[in-house]
């Protein structure tokens, strides 16, 4: 149970997946402008999270049963963008009113760097974390962290980006550069964050 | 050898399998798309200004496809043409456009309105307007920061001596710019007809108004008893045309002391 929280306040606070790992920067940068399209988008990357999780995590059991581990990135890559689609045709039938919300956000995600961040990651932590006894469910829950930690990142930045709009910036910094050093200064906020799991004797 | 072909296998075999299940899906799952609706939004502007009551061109497409509405004629951008392209596919009688333009309301140039500060901020209305109202005297005339003119989606707008114009030529009437002013001081007129027109919204009292600018509207009623169409009327100290009423007789136009109202034709 331990871990699992501290699997929780890793992905969101302490290794936040755009603001310390800087994946994901694009949707963060491109996607951040509203607070509304903000939470779309980040809704639909903890579902494509979640769900490329569960679909590769045994695709990785049957590479390691042929010895095939250096055919992870192709292969998941291969996996998530196929999924993505058969997601977006089923919602499409049968979930409109979601799809009308989240449709335009979906394949953008089919490559993003984000969603395979979190499954190759999460392969790692089998290793990595094997003294935990890292399996499927804390492979879920870090997805689900991962995920919600990039919803954090892109609220928080969605909140500075309308203050920005209004400030008067010098003609050279104006549009991305202005951007860019502001999510650095978020980011820099997060690092505040470092410690608290081995603090709090979660691990 | 055998390694590279089982890998091969696995990752064909993977690619296949998702290639099949995803045109299967997308035959099984197929959603009946609206053609009506496609093709009257291929039709549309795609401005996406809202000015028919819908929720952009889309919107506004869906309505008519699927029988909510049967005006052709509400989209403002599009004009007649479009009307009747849309009457043609829906087999409904066209509804005619009144072509309209857009009308800054407003004729107080720096000459002639007062400042009653240097206003240094962001250049913007929405952003200057938020300061005292603005850095003119009149808290109702156009601040000439351009916030209309960035909104405009056909260039229509340009800033003439810190005020800003609509030229009818290029105006189709979307509304962007009546939204986003924060004076509230651009209006709909129809285009193409010579009409009296009052180019200022002040409410202030004359005294006031008079020391303000000298091109405003003092609502001293010399129009109003002028006009032998009984077109004119004062409120709120401030004179408005009817343009249904107005012959364009330019009665109206002689009397004021001001030169507030004058006889144009837009477009």
């Amino acid at each position: 149970m331990k871990f699992y929280i501290a699997l929780l306040v890793m992905g969101i606070l302490t290794q936040n997946f755009t603001l310390s790992k800087f994946l994901g920067i694009c949707p963060f940068l491109g996607v951040s402008k509203k607070l509304n399209t903000a939470l779309g988008m980040s809704a639909a990357v903890i579902f494509v999270m979640l769900l490329s999780t569960a679909a590769t995590y045994p695709l990785n059991i049957l590479l390691q049963k042929c010895g095939l581990e250096y055919l992870q990135t192709i292969v998941f890559i291969l996996v998530i963008a196929a999924l993505v689609q058969m997601v977006e045709i089923i919602m499409k039938k049968y979930m409109k009113p979601l799809y009308n919300s989240l449709g335009i956000y979906l394949p953008l995600i089919t490559t993003n760097c984000a969603v395979l961040g979190v499954v190759i990651l999460n392969i790692d932590n089998i290793t990595g974390y094997a003294a935990y006894g890292f399996g499927f469910g804390h492979a879920m829950v870090n997805s689900f962290a991962a995920g919600a930690g990039f919803m954090l990142a892109m609220v928080l930045f969605a909140g500075v980006r309308s203050r920005l709009e209004a400030a008067d910036i010098p003609k050279g910094l104006q549009g991305l550069p202005i951007t860019l050093i502001a999510a650095s200064i978020v980011s820099l906020s997060f690092l505040g964050f470092s410690g608290i799991v081995e603090g709090m004797g979660l691990m | 050898m055998t390694d590279i072909i089982i890998a091969v296998a696995i990752v064909a075999g993977i690619g296949i399998l998702a290639g099949f299940l995803l045109a299967v899906l997308s035959k099984v799952m197929a959603v009946p798309v609206d053609e009506k609706a496609a093709e009257i939004e291929e039709i549309l502007p795609g401005a996406n200004c809202g000015s028919c009551g819908f929720s952009g061109c889309s919107g506004y497409a869906a309505a008519l496809s699927s029988g909510k509405t049967t005006e052709t004629g509400l989209c403002n951008p599009g004009g007649n043409e479009v009307s009747q392209k849309i009457a043609e596919i829906m087999g409904l009688s066209a509804g005619t456009v009144t072509p309209m333009t857009a009308v800054v309301r407003c004729a107080g140039t720096p000459d002639k309105a007062q400042n009653k500060l240097d206003y240094d901020g962001v250049q913007s209305c929405q952003m200057a307007s938020q300061l005292f109202g603005g850095p003119k005297s009149c808290s109702y005339g156009c601040l000439g920061l351009g916030d209309c003119a960035r909104a405009c989606p056909y260039d229509a707008i340009m800033l003439c001596d810190g005020v800003a114009v609509v030229s009818p030529e290029m105006c189709r009437a979307c509304k962007k710019c009546v939204a986003v002013c924060p004076k509230h001081i651009i209006t709909l007129m129809p285009k193409g007809q010579l009409t009296a027109a009052v180019l200022c919204v002040n409410h202030d009292k004359g005294a006031k108004t008079r020391k303000d600018c000298t091109v405003g509207c003092i609502g001293c009623m010399k129009c109003v008893k002028a006009c032998p169409n009984g077109a004119v009327k004062v409120e709120n100290f401030t004179a408005s045309v009817d343009n249904m009423k107005c012959t364009a007789c330019g009665a109206c136009a002689e009397q004021c002391p001001t030169g507030a109202i004058s006889v144009l034709k837009l477009g």
